[in-house]
């Protein structure tokens, strides 16, 4: 769900093509996490993403994209923005604000993805709803939207009459870090950083998070791989960060997080999905629920305005790298990639793509590339998961 | 920075060796290689394809982004790199040594636009 790492074609081979700034030398305006001394020790290559600072790659991307599918990665997602919503309306305000449905958050530490429509049914942006205590929930947003999230948010809270507190976790003391520990050793690796936290954390099944003292862990990700996500206060980061790194988790940049969840088949808001998108045109039908009698922002457009493309996967049969934006010709009409790279795993190149609704998996089509067409065969959306592959 | 003071270098990070025999051969810069990251595909001109100076003449393309490759100067193609096809990687670990394509110049008077290390460095640190 994070904006990962962008894959224009750079034209002319000029250093300022690079969709990422990565020269930052007297720019002083970038939010940075708290983490940032650790990133340049480690001789990260920063890069301007939504106005935060952040690490590309420590040295190389592809090595690091291996670690986390053979062994364990960790990514400092502070740059997240971690809301929480509390108060005796705080259910029913998000029983109207979401696409999902948080009735399915019953149990403690349940967690559960959705998305934010707008009346017209676009996505504003997609998220992870935490049920902490019966009217106490956290929703962790995405960087480049947060601001506009919370005036979304708080503006509906007003316009509804609903008696809720927004806050996001961002300032002084109440400041969070978040970092996310990733890979089929993640566990094992955050029980020894963080022994007092295994009993709790061991018992969770995924899509569930505890709460150890200051911590929250939660177990899920953006790799598709097993492993938690962190939450804590941020003043406590780098020495989770550096306990982390003794256990052998291996810091990993924005890079690696977009090629591991491109081949997980998981969206990234701004690329697959946008204000202009239905969640049923980016392969998010299954997040919103349409059968309850509960009425959402955007339920009413959904509705009006039934699924117009199938989000589907590309599995490049040439040589070359898919990319998005790239248009695809199929039997059943034009479609387009909205994410495509280099698949490390795979060892060729994938995409996610919109395509006309009556492709199917095993169709092949022609993508062009540099005016050229290249063969790509329709696959699930999801091409690794748990370190196998799956196409 | 690694740059080379023996090669000739272009303002959208080629550099230039000149060979014994009157050819060039052509890359991209450590420079370059670095911006780019992990490099896993790259396209090469066919030999015997005639290049103006400045045209596009291959592409390299990193996990993250592609980028096109131009000549520095006009000639025909005479040899490209075919072990970068399976290994594209070389060029990020020796972008000097992983040569992509080599060329007949058409007139050795362009070489007299091209940069020396100084002014290439230049143009790195200034960007």
């Amino acid at each position: 769900m994070d904006r990962g790492v962008d894959s224009n074609r750079v034209r002319p081979f000029a250093v300022s093509g690079i969709h990422f700034n990565t020269f930052l030398s007297g720019i002083d305006t970038m939010q940075k996490t708290v983490l940032n001394e650790e990133h340049r020790r480690s001789g990260a290559r920063m890069v301007d993403f939504a106005g935060w600072e952040m690490p590309l790659h420590y040295g190389s991307q592809i090595e690091e994209h291996h670690a986390v599918r053979r062994d364990a990665g960790m990514f400092d997602v502070s740059h997240m923005c971690a809301v929480d919503v509390a108060g005796d309306d705080a259910r029913a305000f998000l029983r109207r604000l979401l696409a999902n449905n948080v009735d399915r958050l019953q149990l403690p530490g349940k967690a559960l993805y959705s998305t934010m429509l707008n009346e017209a049914g676009g996505v504003i942006d997609d998220l992870i709803v935490y049920h902490l205590g019966e009217e106490d929930f956290r929703i962790v947003i995405n960087a480049a939207t947060a601001a506009n999230d919370l005036r979304w948010m708080t503006a509906r809270r007003d316009e509804w009459g609903l008696a809720v507190t927004i806050s996001a976790r961002r300032e002084g003391a109440d400041a969070l870090a978040m970092i996310a520990v990733q890979g089929p050793q993640a566990r094992q690796k955050v029980w020894q950083a963080l022994p007092e936290c295994q009993p709790a954390s061991a018992a969770l099944q995924p899509f569930f998070a505890a709460t150890v003292g200051e911590h929250l862990i939660a177990r899920t990700g953006y790799t598709g791989e097993d492993g938690y996500e962190i939450t804590l206060p941020a003043a406590q980061a780098v020495r989770l960060w550096q306990r982390l790194a003794e256990a052998g988790a291996r810091p990993c940049g924005l890079g690696a997080r977009d090629t591991l969840r491109l081949e997980a088949g998981m969206n990234l808001y701004g690329q697959d999905m946008d204000e202009s998108v239905s969640p049923l045109d980016a392969g998010l039908a299954w997040t919103v629920d349409l059968a309850a009698p509960r009425d959402f922002v955007g339920k009413a457009a959904l509705l009006a305005k039934p699924q117009q493309h199938r989000f589907l996967g590309l599995l490049l049969l040439d040589r070359g790298v898919l990319r998005a934006h790239q248009r695809v010709d199929s039997a059943h009409g034009p479609g387009e990639i909205t994410s495509g790279s280099f698949s490390p795993t795979l060892q060729q190149s994938i995409a996610l793509a919109r395509l006309p609704l009556p492709a199917a998996v095993g169709d092949v089509v022609q993508v062009s590339v540099r005016d050229r067409p290249l063969a790509a065969r329709v696959v699930k959306p999801c091409f690794v998961r748990n370190g196998s592959i799956l196409v | 920075m690694n740059i080379p003071t023996d090669l000739k270098y272009t303002r959208s990070h080629e550099w230039v060796r000149i060979e014994a025999d009157g050819a060039i051969s052509v890359g991209i810069t450590d420079h370059a290689q670095e911006l780019l990251g992990d490099l896993v595909f790259i396209e090469l001109p066919e030999p015997g394809r005639e290049l103006a100076a400045g045209q596009e003449a291959a592409v390299v393309e990193s996990v993250k982004a592609a980028a096109d490759v131009y000549s520095p100067l006009s000639g025909s193609v005479i040899e490209n790199n075919a072990v970068l096809a399976d290994s594209p990687e070389l060029v990020n670990q020796d972008a000097y040594a992983a040569w992509l394509f080599r060329i007949r110049p058409a007139s050795v008077a362009e070489l007299d636009g091209l940069l020396d290390a100084a002014a290439y460095q230049e143009i790195v640190a200034a960007a």
